[in-house]
């Protein structure tokens, strides 16, 4: 496991830099054009981070997720899922953003090898912002009756919260 | 939605915390929580551009039509009632690999062209086709083999080994993947069988009126 883990990120950097070879393009051209876009893209989360981690702080301190991961407690023990989980659960399907600084909570409070922390590293790495996406892709046409899209869409969130749970912990 | 999501949170912070004595935390985490997320942007800002650097050169490169070459019969099995020569399943195609390479600027209007596309063979109704679902299923689902985001993170808050989530990633993915669709076929069956049956009602009502 540890080690297709390591090796992921290099073969995927080798991958890309022969291809751009082999079809014989400028490669630091492409990715200096490239990593202009990731910077104006980074650089415009900015604002929207700054309201959801100041939200999410204020949540924190003032007792109120104390309160929800208690109301929850039932739920999350039965999968043995740590209530320090939950709002990124909840907040998970909603926005990327919100998501993000859930993430970055759970790291500053725990460390991001503690088992919250891969638990959330897991949740944020293998779902997706699911509210949203139908929103896009179904208003950029106009549809309004999108059927089951959303059970379906959230069938698989939830069984991607749920596994992360578990094989973390394995 | 995000509307009352932000805006409730922090107003029933506000609230919880004179019940909890925490007035002062909360308004110190408010400053706090502000400041963490410019440095946050700031710390990823370098890794991010090497990531969107790394896969820009994939999409010039030709990568994407590599790729969507091996994943078209895969999405022939999970689309089997669209034309594999139309517009729309090509667009798909390029979509999923897109997606799975982590373009995400690219990915999203690639996914847009292809719903459009879809939207126009259908006639431009306004309800979702089952190939239309079972796309946005797929969309929401995440399909990208490196997650650079996260690992980024994780490298920005100290972890020992940034990348090794990422075997478990990629079986959380698949085992959310697979839900997603199986759910999705099973439920287009359940829908069609509803129109169906709203379909023969209105024709029995019809002939019940025309036969008086």
């Amino acid at each position: 496991m540890q080690i297709i883990s390591a090796f992921a990120v290099p073969v995927f950097i080798f991958v890309f830099l022969m291809s751009g070879f082999i079809s014989r393009i400028d490669v630091y051209d492409s990715f200096v054009k490239g990593a202009k876009s990731g910077l104006t893209a980074t650089f415009n989360i900015i604002p929207a981070l700054v309201g959801l981690m100041v939200g999410i702080a204020m949540f924190r301190e003032s007792g109120c997720l104390e309160i929800l991961t208690k109301v929850l407690n039932p739920i999350t023990s039965l999968i043995h899922m740590p209530s320090e989980i939950v709002p990124l659960a909840l907040l998970r399907p909603v926005s990327g953003s919100a998501a993000i600084a859930v993430v970055t909570d759970i790291f500053n409070n725990f460390g991001p090898d503690s088992i919250q922390g891969r638990i959330a590293s897991i949740m944020m790495g293998s779902t997706e912002t699911t509210i949203y996406t139908i929103a896009v892709y179904f208003g950029s046409v106009g549809i309004k009756n999108i059927r089951y899209t959303l059970f379906a869409a959230l069938t698989a969130d939830l069984c991607g919260i749920v596994m992360s749970v578990i094989i973390a912990s394995i | 939605m995000m509307n009352y999501i932000w805006g409730g949170m922090i107003i029933i912070s506000l609230i919880v915390s004179v019940f909890t004595g925490r007035v002062e935390q909360t308004a110190a985490a408010a400053v706090s929580g502000a400041g963490d997320a410019v440095n946050l942007t700031v710390s990823l800002m370098g890794i991010m551009c090497l990531w969107t650097g790394i896969s820009k050169i994939g999409e010039d490169g030709g990568l994407l039509r590599l790729i969507s070459k091996v994943l078209n019969p895969l999405l022939r099995v999970i689309f089997p009632k669209l034309d594999p020569d139309s517009k729309g399943f090509r667009r798909i195609v390029m979509n999923i690999v897109a997606n799975l390479l982590g373009m995400g600027n690219a990915a999203t209007p690639l996914g847009i062209n292809a719903v459009t596309e879809l939207w126009n063979e259908n006639g431009k109704k306004s309800t979702a086709t089952n190939e239309m679902c079972m796309f946005v299923v797929l969309n929401t689902a995440s399909l990208q083999l490196i997650p650079s985001t996260l690992i980024s993170l994780r490298q920005s808050y100290g972890s020992a080994n940034p990348g090794n989530v990422i075997l478990p990633i990629w079986i959380c993915e698949i085992c959310a993947l697979t839900a997603g669709i199986f759910m999705a076929k099973f439920l287009s069956r359940v829908w069609d069988k509803k129109t169906d049956k709203k379909m023969s009602k209105r024709i029995n009502e019809r002939r019940l009126k025309t036969c008086r």
